[in-house]
């Protein structure tokens, strides 16, 4: 199905008739109220009504539309009701009661003004105060829903393989955002690719909770089911955080087979849900969870299998996938219906020698890596030093990526190339062994918390201007944590030593503003606040807050 | 167990495991999630401390920031469910 289109518009639930999959196009999901089914001709009506709204407010092939909804159905609807009219739709994050809706306006502001949106579209509640800021139209969710007033849609703009399908936009915190501009031709190469991989077919049905505006939620729990014309069964992010049985009460109901999860989520779902709410649920008709987004931990599969084996999770059905918004998705995934390969290394070679040396398991110093598995057809990779030479077998080095699934460039950031010699060079920190990628941190400071990408800059600039704490004298930065899974975020500030000691309730106040403002201005919480004195912080000899050795110092205080 | 009991096993759970922090002087109508002392995962973890510590089931539809965002609020939810 998918190899045969020449375009994104000739997706499988569009059809009535083509397509792998049956009727249904989409079952969306809620806590407390009965699920929404969508048949393919209702899922085509909805498009096809956003499609004529969007013709009518005169949005033109190449226009870039935002779609900054709540996550729901309305926003899926519009992004292919953009595609449909040739303009080029991104998602984005909406504004939620926890964020700062200040700092969230500069940023649409900036984003409007760089990449010459030309519509936004978002929640009724939403659009006055944004069509205030920004020097574009904002329309709200009653505009969209008039479709049937408007006539009927026809289907006439047929773009070419190299025109932009839609942009991704990177997860970052604060500051500039890049829009990732992807074809419709490297997207159908990604889809084509990585479904032969994990041998997608008509019995197949994707189960998602995943956010819309990251990659692996746009891709893998929207495109790739709706485009093959497989069922998605999908759910909000925020609900299924609150209430993690969801996913399994989807996987059961609709005998789910596809699952993509970051690695947080197996531990969240191992450790908090309630064998009362999974109580008759069933995962057997799973064949695999995808474990993609953040560095994969063999503790957290293990936690995962030995929590739902009883229900029919079975190691084979755990797979690993090293996934980028640059490569539209997947960059490699392990083979499905195998367990996934571990590599037991000497973590000191690793670490000092960047030698990923096999040792025993067990033996004191061993550490255990899990396999990303190979690349998807259409994509190499190549591990580099940091002239950008290629490396040997088992040595640590750059991950750089080529495939024929690339981004066309960074949205209308000329000044940006993505590129090295036709490379994309990651910024993951990688060894290949026998044709597998192991993925083992990053090059840069980059934290990985709950499969999102932060800036421990951003949120240093954020703390710095919470009253009581030294200007300039603050360091974020991230500790892996075995019991989440992830990396959590560790604030360090310095403060006047006389609130450490008697002040107690100004103590607090810092501490609960640096916490606010964190989770107000950022899209993550800080897991760790620690106050301390001046002249605590470690500085490089050139001045610099030196992140690394703050972070030593924070971990052997904790001990 | 009395509410205030109750409600001195939660201040030191959410202070210890969810907001990291033993020291922090949690207050009974301080606003926790809202505030971001804790993250939305927090919910669920509260919903499987509460059934393991007072053995009281809070369905999915009450663990919701609307409901449990200040200690008063899950101290009379836990109160409520072991009057039942």
């Amino acid at each position: 199905m998918i190899e045969k289109s020449r375009s994104l518009l000739q997706a499988g639930a569009l059809q009535t008739d083509g397509g792998l999959g049956g009727w249904l196009a989409i079952a969306y999901l809620e806590t407390g109220r009965p699920d929404i089914y969508l048949s393919r001709s209702e899922f085509r009506a909805k498009v096809y009504q956003y499609a004529a709204v969007l013709q009518q407010l005169a949005v033109k092939p190449g226009d870039l539309v935002v779609i900054a909804h709540t996550q729901n159905l309305e926003s899926i609807f519009a992004f292919w009701g953009a595609m449909l009219v040739g303009a080029v739709p991104s998602m984005f994050p909406t504004l939620t009661e926890k964020l700062d809706a200040a700092v969230y306006l500069d940023n649409m502001e900036e984003l409007v003004e760089l990449s010459r949106v030309r519509l936004i579209l978002t929640t009724n509640d939403f659009a006055p105060l944004l069509a205030e800021r920004v020097p574009c139209r904002v329309v709200g969710s009653a505009v969209l829903q008039q479709g049937d007033l408007v006539g009927e849609f026809v289907p006439v703009y047929t773009p070419t393989g190299e025109e932009i399908a839609f942009l991704q936009h990177s997860s970052g915190t604060t500051g500039l955002q890049k829009g990732v501009a992807l074809s419709h031709r490297a997207v159908l190469n990604q889809l084509t690719s990585y479904s032969e991989v994990i041998g997608l077919n008509g019995r197949d049905v994707v189960v998602s909770w995943l956010p819309l505006y990251h990659d692996m939620g746009l891709i893998a729990g929207f495109l790739l089911p709706l485009v093959a014309g497989i069922p998605l069964v999908l759910m909000s992010p925020f609900d299924w955080v609150r209430h993690p049985a969801l996913l399994f009460r989807g996987i059961d109901s609709y005998r789910g087979t596809l699952c993509w999860l970051p690695n947080f989520a197996y531990n969240h779902s191992a450790r908090r849900i309630r064998e009362r709410d999974l109580a008759g649920l069933s995962a057997e008709s799973m064949r695999l969870f995808i474990n993609c987004s953040e560095p994969v931990r063999a503790e957290s599969h293990e936690m995962f299998l030995e929590r739902f084996g009883a229900i029919g999770v079975q190691r084979e059905m755990l797979g690993v996938s090293y996934a980028m918004a640059e490569n539209t998705f997947a960059v490699t995934q392990t083979e499905p219906g195998w367990p996934v390969r571990l590599d037991v290394v000497d973590q000191a070679a690793l670490e000092e020698l960047g030698e990923a040396v096999l040792v025993e398991e067990g033996r004191v110093g061993a550490v255990v890596k899990v396999s990303c598995g190979r690349p998807i057809p259409g994509t190499e990779i190549r591990i580099v030093n940091n002239v950008g030479e290629p490396v040997a077998e088992r040595q640590v080095g750059e991950v750089a990526v080529r495939s024929n699934c690339m981004l066309s460039g960074y949205y209308k950031r000329p000044d940006l190339q993505p590129f090295q010699d036709g490379w994309y060079l990651t910024g993951d920190r990688g060894y290949l062994a026998a044709g597998e990628l192991f993925v083992i941190g990053r090059s840069k400071d980059l934290i990985i918390n709950a499969g999102k990408n932060i800036y421990p800059q951003d949120i240093e600039a954020i703390v710095n201007e919470v009253p009581g704490v030294h200007a300039g004298r603050v360091v974020v930065f991230g500790v892996p944590d075995e019991r989440e899974g992830t990396e959590l975020i560790v604030v360090v500030a310095e403060v006047e030593a006389n609130i450490l000691g008697v002040d107690t309730a100004e103590r607090k106040e810092i501490n609960r503003r640096i916490r606010q403002e964190v989770a107000r201005r950022s899209m993550v919480s800080a897991a760790y606040v620690t106050l301390v004195e001046p002249r605590w912080l470690l500085k490089t000899s050139s001045g610099k807050i030196a992140r690394g050795a703050n972070r030593e110092k924070w971990l052997e205080s904790k001990e | 167990m009395d509410e205030q009991e109750v409600k001195e096993k939660l201040r030191r759970f959410i202070t210890a495991e969810l907001i990291r922090d033993e020291s922090y002087e949690l207050e009974d109508d301080e606003g926790i999630i809202t505030g971001g002392l804790m993250d939305s995962f927090a919910l669920a973890e509260l919903g499987v401390y509460v059934e393991d510590e007072f053995g009281v089931y809070i369905p999915d539809p009450d663990l919701t920031v609307d409901k449990m965002n200040t200690l008063n609020q899950m101290t009379a939810r836990v109160m409520a469910g072991r009057g039942m």
